[in-house]
């Protein structure tokens, strides 16, 4: 018995530090638009997060910003302001609000929330124009907010 | 000398993602060194709080695009024109007519694809251009009618719009059109999709910035239907209204149906006094 328990407990610590359970994007606490714990319990790798802003089929946030440091990537929109020195104006907690739900920082933003599943009018599966099913979930995944936000912290004037 | 500073230019837009082509272009369109269109005039009336200014998609393309929109022998819109042609005289249906049975010369059309959408007071509802067609063939020729967004329909409305080219658009928006405009305002304004984006966010706020590698405009539809280099073949407004709320990754509302009808028309009245330019050519 008492074996049992400890083997339990000591799976139990494997799995919080391997692959800890991720915030639900309906329980993210946010305080005045910040998000201070890490989303998926782990940290973000900031090599997959340059990938993932760069790329138009995950975050595709040069849509709308400019990165020098993504000059490699074809094409960056002019919709909002540009990355450079955002790890300078905007501290971890910061970024993470504004990754996950950027209207609560920016009141009417145009920026699309990447860590929210509610609310929507005429939710949409993806982009096929078809209404959303059982597979709609947010935009990004916890570990990829936690992988952009890595990345922005890297972006230094 | 100058071609080089051309191509510095060109070199420096794209290092920098489009950044140095962001507003529309000082250009003229004039159509088969003929016509003059208007593709820049003020603001109706009920657009004078949104914008001064109201802009042809014509001003937000390149010089070779806008170009080849200027000589009806390079725009490629005009084939399906020609097709249209040979279908207007070709009788179909129970009746054994054709459209030219009843109108003669497509010419008779001019300045009626201007004042479309427009109410119809026999039937009691707003009607849009394809709507129209479709009550000839149906109740005039006892014929079949065309689906809404296909080659058919959209060559006929290519013709209809050929013949009033160079006319302002001039759609009612009061009296009985009031209510179906008030209904097109609101989606035009309605945040949709997992991205949250109205038309408005684009095509009122951040028009003439880039988004990725699209130059945005006003997103008129005076141009319509547009032949697209992309694909090669004229779109019908409603394809196109649909391709834009799919990109806010919702579900779209289906060509044809009393939203795009009322978006339609409110569209259409945010360009008035804009000239009628269809078959345009877009990117
Ligand atoms: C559809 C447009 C759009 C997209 C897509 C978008 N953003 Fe934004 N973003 C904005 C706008 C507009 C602002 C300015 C905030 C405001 O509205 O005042 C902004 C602000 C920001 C800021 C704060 C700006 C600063 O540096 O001071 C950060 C950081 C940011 N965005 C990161 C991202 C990331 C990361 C992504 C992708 C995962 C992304 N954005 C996708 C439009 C967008
Ligand atoms: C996420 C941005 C976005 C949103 C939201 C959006 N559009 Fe667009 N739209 C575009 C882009 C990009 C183009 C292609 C470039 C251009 O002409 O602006 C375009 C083109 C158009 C055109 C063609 C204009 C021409 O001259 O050929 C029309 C019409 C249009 N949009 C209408 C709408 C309407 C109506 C809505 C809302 C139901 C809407 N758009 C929502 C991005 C958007």
């Amino acid at each position: 018995m008492k074996i049992l328990g400890t083997a339990a407990v000591i799976a139990g610590m494997l799995t919080s530090a391997a692959l800890a359970e991720a915030v639900a994007p309906t329980a993210v606490k946010y305080d005045e638009g910040t998000v201070a714990m890490s989303l998926s319990g782990a940290a973000g790798d900031p090599v997959e997060g340059r990938n993932i802003v760069g790329n138009k089929k995950k975050g595709n946030c040069v849509a709308c910003h400019q990165v020098t440091d993504l000059s490699d990537v074809p094409f960056h929109g002019e919709i909002g302001p540009a990355l450079d020195g955002a790890g300078d104006r905007w501290n971890e907690a910061e970024l993470r609000g504004i990754v996950a739900n950027a209207k609560l920082m920016f009141e009417d933003t145009m920026m699309p929330a990447f860590y929210k599943t509610e609310g929507f009018i005429r939710p949409g599966k993806a982009y096929t124009g078809k209404a959303a099913d059982e597979t709609f979930g947010p935009v990004l995944t916890a570990q990829q907010i936690e992988d952009v936000v890595a990345y922005l912290k890297t972006l230094k004037e | 000398m100058k071609r080089l500073a051309q191509m510095a230019c060109t070199v420096s837009v794209m290092a920098f993602g489009g950044a140095a082509m962001a507003d529309p272009v000082d250009d003229t369109l004039i159509l088969n060194e003929d016509i003059t269109m208007v593709t820049r005039t003020a603001a109706p009336a009920h657009l004078e709080d949104a914008v001064d200014e109201v802009l042809s998609g014509w001003l937000f393309r390149g010089t070779e695009t806008r170009a080849m929109q200027a000589d009806d022998f390079d725009n490629p819109g005009m084939i399906f024109v020609e097709q249209a042609e040979d279908v207007w005289n070709t009788a179909e249906g129970s009746e054994g007519k054709s459209c030219a049975s009843c109108h003669n010369e497509p010419d008779t059309m001019a300045g009626v694809r201007a004042v479309y959408p427009k109410w119809n007071e026999a039937a009691g509802e707003v009607r849009t251009l394809e709507m129209q067609i479709n009550d000839c063939r149906e109740n005039r020729m006892g014929a079949e009618k065309w689906k809404y967004t296909k080659s058919n329909m959209v060559n006929m409305t290519a013709l209809l719009a050929s013949v009033s080219r160079g006319m302002p658009i001039n759609v009612a928006i009061d009296g009985p059109a009031q209510s179906t405009w008030e209904q097109g305002k609101e989606l035009y304004y309605t945040r949709t999709g997992q991205l949250e984006l109205s038309c408005a966010n684009c095509h009122e706020d951040s028009y003439g910035k880039m988004i990725r590698a699209d130059h945005l405009s006003q997103g008129q539809i005076n141009g319509f239907p547009v032949y697209r280099l992309k694909n090669t073949k004229l779109n019908a407004v409603h394809a196109r209204f649909k391709g834009c709320v799919r990109d806010t990754r919702a579900e779209t509302y289906k060509p044809g149906s009393p939203e795009f009808i009322a978006l339609e028309l409110y569209v259409a009245s945010r360009g008035n006094g804009l000239s009628v330019e269809g078959p345009s050519i877009r990117n």
